[in-house]
């Protein structure tokens, strides 16, 4: 069986990224927003396995590694925010948090 | 411990510091202020006058203030030893520690050393830090914080005054920036804030221009090593082969920054506003030691590193030293702030001290720090005289005295003899100090007697002010109440001026004892730009003027 | 070791200032009287060591008579300051001038302490003026004794410190503090000349030592005409001679420098007497005699002191004429005094200017102890319009201060007969505008017999007016009640004013009318009292001195020249003319003065009727004198101009300063912080706040940077 090419891996790390994007921006809610930039990060994830893979290298992986562990950081701090913003404001709706406003 | 180890010099610098490391293993005190607000013995207006009386008891903070005044006690006993140990007959740096590579990739050393100029520079600082950790143990709030803000802060001094490369001195000079803020920032009066803020940006401002041109020396030269740097045959050679537009802009980029540290007219503004709101001590810093890093910069960097450029520009120094001498004093005599009077002082002062250095000659060199000194004793002494005051009246306005000489005599004849020493009255330091930059200055090349004459209506302008401070101020009836049950000088207080006053009248009727540390410091200076005189003249127009260190020319 | 006197030298200033010492620090304790006969008794001392030393003096030959001894004890010879060669050491040069003002400072000074013990008896602040006394007495001898121009600078300054501290000794009336400033900084003045001579002095010679062994002193090289770098030009002497009396002017009280020494009489009367009268105010003339070899390099330098020195004295005469202050009247005399002095330096007279300074010493000395036993027998009145008869009530100060008013007339053959007229002479054979200099002179002679016989009259001789009950009273703090009475023209009929207010019923008693004061001649329980022995005393010896203190310089046998001569400039340097025939000058001299006299006898005489109710002002009043007096009375303006310049004009200009500093040089600043403010106001505005906002900035940022990127891959296709 020949091995899935690359390209496709690919076009479906864009396409998951892409959708991240969109899902980022037109989002209110941070528990979404959380979720796509959960599949922005995987999507970079994918095309570093993939590259790994083509030029027969370790460090892809390597670094898909570390995203994760970063990423898992990261959504514990995210969270931790999110019910801490929860119990300040009643709301978790993004915009109408605007602490960091002029 | 054999007294010429340099080792001394490591101590004296960083002593403090340890000790402010230690510090922060004291109990917090409670804050003595909110003690008493919270009614335990305070009663409101009766015993204004010294604060003792009335303060609980806390051993928490006495222990943190007997602790920092036994650090800073140990500090200068350290430093009378670089005295004793020092050798005024060898020329170049002593007692010098390193280099040890610091960051090595950049050539960046730890080096300290010291000649007669650092080591007179030092005994002043840290003279001045016990004086004014004594002082301070009128500080209620925060007594902790206060007393290591104040040990980091004369490390950072001490390490100005002996650093012997760029960067170190560089971070020494910043470090200095940082405890100062936060003291007049959190200790001080009412406009704090913007005084410290002003303070800081201000003078980081024109230390930024000096980090660059420290910077671009080290690209053209590859050394930041001080000792290097005034070899013709290392990288002062490389650095002297510079085109004559880089050098100017190199001499321009420190200039500023000293001249802002000074500071110098125009720059002066900052001054103003920090000695008001600072604490009594910090001003008591600010002015006496921290002011002399700027001239200490000139002494060190500028005129060594750029003898020509410093000749060639020096009309603009002088032109500007001669401004601010009369500037400073015209503007002192109608403040109604007793501290801002002193502050517009310094400004006169120190134009002096400019005039002196850009005088070239011996004796202008040789005064220009002597009246560092001076200025550092009598403006100093003179700041914690209108801090007793204010501690008793909780004021400084000149009109809320006012026949005070009945009230607190004792005060008021310590108020004279630093007024004196201030105006320059022989027998007094300030006479030796100004005497002798007048003298160099008259009989200098770059200035001579048209700038002497003007220089020295400063000193008419200086009784004028401080006269009539002193009428408005101890003299007259005495016609507000609050003033005639005035309480005099406490033991504490007395503590604190009378090395002062030993001082004024030491420096003032024998010189000798401390310009003999100068001699050899102060010629390396004059043989530098000597040697480029005949260079220098053609930029300025001048002719050279014999070799020895003094011109003789006769300006009738 | 062989015994030299001169070597005691160092303790003629250490034995005052030790009394300063002991008296600073224990004075509290010492209490009153104790503390002021300790002061006393070291000035005292001092003057017994400067006798043994002038012995010593004496014995060396007439050529010789100087040396340079160490000032400190023991003979060490420790530098002040010394860098490069610049040195000044601390040594003393003994010679006949600073001998001879060391004899005056001390033996006057020592009289005038001990008068102050019982001027002062009931001062509350009694150890403290001892202090400051002592202090200057130390200061006047390091002026006089210094070896080189430094140290004499040393007490230069000194003595105007302790001028200042006793002028504003009785600082708790404002008035006194300013009368202290005025004095300090007026000097300060002149004290910048001086500074600016000193600094010229080494430029040029390369020492400040006066005279060396070496013969490398600076006078030394100015007697051969060289200096350091060649000849002594008569630029770099004109420079320094005109740089060093600007000092001696503002010191001495010359024209326009004069205006602190008036307003110096609010000090206690003693000092008026001590400083402001016999030794402080003389030192200009004691430092332009020392440095006379400079000064006769340049005529134009004699031209100049000559010149201000006659016009300051003819011009301090006019005002002294029309003073009510006692003390006034005798500060503008003692200006007037100084001109003479000076006068005398400029035709290069200086032998007898120092003889003058010495008459004067002891004349004015006794004129104003005098005038303070009055004070202090009219319970510290001032007013001479509200005195008057006091001739039989203080006799022994009546006396003695006759002896000084005709000494100071120029009486034959009082003190200030023979030295006067030594001036004048001299002035007379001045080679360019001797004649002129002579006869401006020779008429201040007869104004000052004039004021003189006035002041006596008016105190003295003619009819009281006062009432002995009301004296003490009014004085709200009697003991220090010197200050001035701030004349003016309009302050006379304040005077007035406030006079018949108090006598009311008693007619006239306005000014001088004399005939009310018959009411109150009955004497039986006076007020008005003599003074005790401390102050008759001094009185005494002073009198005797100002009679025959003239002996020693006649014009036929003038000792006193022959001894000053190692001192000063050898004629030869300015080659004198011949003047007025000997006797001619004090014929018209004594004619002169007994003119003086007899028109003051006649103006005041109380049996004059047509005159003696009159007022000076109601007198002069629609004659072409009116005005004069008027301009005389308010000082000629100048006080008012030097008010007005120095606080209203120099007040505006540093208020104006201060503003600028305040609104254009820190404004400046504050406009860049304000500048970055203003911007960062601006660009806050980009935060919403809102973070989708924010991504979809940073969207389009990453793509402008991959769009960045790509664009040359892709162009290049």
């Amino acid at each position: 069986m020949l091995p899935v090419p690359t390209v496709n891996y690919l076009i479906l790390s864009g396409l998951l990224f892409t959708i991240g994007v969109v899902g980022v921006l037109v989002k209110r809610n941070p528990i979404v927003i959380f979720m796509c930039i959960e599949l922005m990060l995987n999507a970079v994830n994918l095309s570093f396995i993939a590259l790994g893979r083509h030029f027969a290298q370790i460090n892809g992986q390597m670094y898909v590694i570390f995203v994760m562990a970063v990423a898992a950081a990261e959504v514990a701090i995210g969270l931790g925010i999110i019910v801490n913003l929860f119990r300040q404001k009643e709301t978790i709706d993004i915009d109408e948090v605007n602490l960091m406003k002029y | 411990m054999p007294v010429s180890s340099p080792h001394i010099l490591t101590l004296v610098t960083f002593l403090p510091l340890a000790g402010a490391l230690l510090l922060l293993l004291f109990k917090r005190p409670v804050d003595e202020e909110d003690a008493h607000a919270h009614g335990n013995v305070h009663i409101e207006g009766a015993n204004e006058g010294v604060e003792e009386h009335r303060v609980p008891v806390n051993a928490a903070a006495n222990a943190i203030r007997y602790f920092a005044l036994g650090v800073s006690l140990v500090t200068f006993a350290l430093s009378v030893l670089l005295l004793t140990g020092f050798k005024a007959g060898q020329p170049g740096f002593q007692f010098e520690v390193g280099p040890y590579a610091w960051i090595s990739s950049y050539h960046v050393n730890f080096h300290l050393g010291i000649d007669g100029i650092s080591l007179l520079l030092i005994l002043l600082t840290t003279f001045l830090s016990v004086l004014s950790v004594l002082f301070s143990f009128n500080i209620k709030r925060r007594v902790k914080e206060y007393m290591i803000f104040l040990l980091v802060l004369q490390t950072a001094m001490t390490g100005v005054f002996c650093a012997l490369d760029l960067v170190l001195f560089y971070v020494f000079w910043e470090a200095v920036l940082i405890p100062m803020y936060f003291l007049i920032g959190i200790w001080g009066h009412e406009n704090r804030i913007y005084a410290a803020i002003k303070f800081f940006l201000y003078t980081f401002a024109g230390s930024v221009l000096m980090l660059v041109g420290i910077v671009f020396i080290y690209n053209a030269t590859g050394s930041f090593s001080l000792v290097d740097l005034l070899n013709p045959a290392g990288a002062g050679g490389r650095l002297a082969a510079q085109d004559a537009r880089t050098l100017s802009l190199l001499f321009g980029s420190f200039s500023l920054a000293f001249m802002i540290k000074v500071p110098m007219f125009p720059f002066h503004t900052w001054l103003p506003d920090a000695h008001v709101e600072a604490p009594t001590a910090g001003s008591v810093i600010l002015a006496g030691i921290m002011l002399k890093m700027g001239t200490y910069g000139f002494l060190r960097f500028c005129l060594p590193l750029f003898p020509n450029q410093a000749m060639q520009y020096s009309w603009i120094f002088i032109t500007l030293a001669i401004i601010g001498i009369i500037y400073g004093a015209v503007v002192a005599a109608v403040q109604p702030d007793m501290k801002k009077l002193v502050a517009y002082s310094s400004v006169s002062h120190l134009g002096f001290v400019m005039l002196g250095i850009f005088s070239f000659t011996q004796l202008g060199l040789t005064g220009a720090v002597l009246q560092s000194i001076n200025h550092g004793v009598s403006t100093g002494m003179l700041f914690f005289l209108v801090g007793m005051l204010y501690e008793r009246r909780h004021t400084r306005e000149i009109a809320a005295f006012g026949g005070l000489k009945r009230a607190v005599p004792i005060l008021s004849t310590f108020f004279l003899i630093a007024l004196l020493s201030s105006v320059a009255l022989p027998l007094t330091n300030g006479f030796v100090g100004e005497f002798t930059i007048l003298q160099g200055s008259f009989m200098s090349p770059f200035a001579g007697f048209g700038p002497t004459a003007l220089a020295s209506s400063g000193m008419v302008l200086s009784a004028i002010y401080m006269l009539w401070m002193f009428q408005r101020v101890f003299t007259g009836p005495v016609d507000k109440p609050e003033n005639r049950r005035m309480l005099d000088l406490s033991l504490r207080e007395k503590a604190v001026l009378v090395p002062l006053v030993v001082l004024v009248f030491w420096f003032g009727c024998y010189a000798t004892a401390w310009t003999r540390f100068l001699t050899l410091p102060v010629l390396a200076l004059t043989n530098g730009t000597n040697n480029n005189t005949s260079n220098a003249g053609k930029v300025a127009g001048i002719e050279k003027a014999g070799h020895s260190g003094i011109r003789l020319s006769a300006r009738p | 070791m062989v015994f030299f006197a001169p070597n005691l030298a160092w303790l003629i200033p250490a034995l005052p200032l030790l009394g300063f010492l002991i008296s600073a620090f224990a004075g509290k304790r010492l209490g009153r009287p104790a503390s002021g006969y300790l002061a006393t008794f070291w000035v005292f001392a001092s003057f017994a060591v400067s006798v043994l030393v002038l012995l010593g003096l004496l014995g060396m030959e007439g050529e010789h008579r100087r040396a340079l001894v160490p000032l400190l004890p023991g003979g060490s010879e420790v530098p002040w300051i010394s860098i490069g060669n610049f040195t000044v050491n601390y040594q003393a040069l003994i010679d006949p001038l600073s001998m001879l003002m060391c004899l005056i400072v001390t033996g006057i000074g020592g009289l005038i302490h001990l008068y102050a013990v019982g001027y002062m008896a009931e001062d509350k602040d009694f150890p403290r003026f001892f202090t400051y006394l002592n202090l200057f007495i130390f200061f006047m001898l390091m002026l006089v004794l210094g070896g080189n121009i430094l140290l004499m600078f040393i007490g230069w300054e000194g003595v105007g410190l302790c001028s200042y501290l006793l002028i504003s000794f009785w600082f708790e009336d404002i008035e006194n503090s300013k009368a202290g400033n005025k004095a300090f900084i007026v000097n300060r003045i002149g004290d910048v000349g001086f500074a600016l001579g000193v600094m010229a002095i080494f430029a040029t010679f390369g020492t400040l030592t006066f005279y060396q062994a070496d013969g490398k002193g600076f006078l030394d090289q100015a007697l051969l005409k060289v200096t350091a770098h060649g000849d002594l030009t008569l630029a770099i002497a004109t420079t320094i001679g005109l740089l060093l009396f600007v000092g001696a002017a503002g010191k001495s009280a010359q024209f326009p420098l004069y205006v602190w020494l008036p307003d110096a009489m609010a000090g206690p009367t003693p000092v008026s007497a001590l400083i402001h009268a016999a030794t402080m105010v003389t030192a200009g003339v004691v430092m332009i005699t020392r440095v006379s070899p400079i000064i006769v390099q340049s005529y134009v330098v004699m031209n100049t002191i000559a010149i201000i020195g006659v016009f300051t004295a003819i011009f301090a005469a006019t005002i002294a004429l029309t003073q009510n202050d006692i003390k006034k009247v005798l500060a503008y005399s003692t200006i007037s005094q100084l001109g003479y002095m000076f006068l005398a330096c400029g035709v290069g007279a200086f032998s007898a200017g120092m003889f003058h300074v010495t008459t004067h010493a002891f004349f004015k000395a006794l004129l104003f102890l005098g005038a303070g036993s009055v004070i202090h027998a009219m319970h510290h009145e001032q007013d001479m319009r509200k005195m008057g008869g006091l001739k039989n009530k203080i006799p022994i100060t009546h006396l003695t201060m006759a002896v000084g008013w005709l000494a100071i007339a120029g009486i034959f053959p009082l003190a200030g007969f023979w030295s006067k007229d030594e001036i004048l002479g001299y002035a007379s054979g001045y080679p360019r505008f001797g004649m002129i200099l002579y006869a401006v002179g020779a008429f201040t002679a007869l104004l000052t017999a004039f004021y003189m016989t006035r002041l006596m009259m008016k105190t003295f001789y003619t009819n009281q007016r006062f009432n002995e009950a009301d004296l003490g009273h009014g004085h709200g703090h009697a003991g220090h009640d010197d200050h001035m009475q701030h004349v003016s023209a309009h302050d006379l009929h304040d005077a007035h004013d406030s006079h018949d207010s108090l006598d009311a019923g008693h007619a006239g008693e306005g000014g001088e009318g004399e005939l009310a004061a018959q009411d109150h001649s009955h004497d039986s329980h006076t007020g008005v009292h003599e003074s005790p022995w401390q102050m008759t005393f001094p009185l005494i010896v002073l009198a005797v001195l100002s009679a025959v203190g003239g002996l020693m310089g006649t014009p036929w046998a003038n000792k006193f020249e022959q001894f000053l001569e190692p001192s000063v400039a050898p004629a030869s340097l300015y080659e004198p003319h011949e003047g007025l025939p000997l006797l001619v000058g004090l014929g018209i001299g004594l004619a002169l003065a007994v003119a003086g006299i007899l028109w003051g006898l006649s103006v005041y005489n109380k049996h004059k009727a047509a005159g003696a109710l009159l007022t000076d002002e109601q007198r002069t009043a629609g004659t072409p004198l009116g005005s004069l007096y008027r301009g005389s009375l308010g000082l000629w303006g100048v006080d008012r101009f030097a008010t007005f310049l120095g606080i209203d004009v120099g007040g505006a200009f540093a208020r104006t300063m201060a503003w600028i500093d305040r609104n254009i040089v820190d404004g400046l600043v504050n406009g860049v912080a304000g500048a970055a403010g203003i911007s960062s106001e601006m660009f806050r505005r980009v935060q919403t706040g809102f973070v989708r906002s924010y991504a979809w900035v940073m969207l389009l940022g990453v793509c402008l940077v991959v769009a960045s990127l790509l664009w040359p891959i892709l162009s290049h296709h």
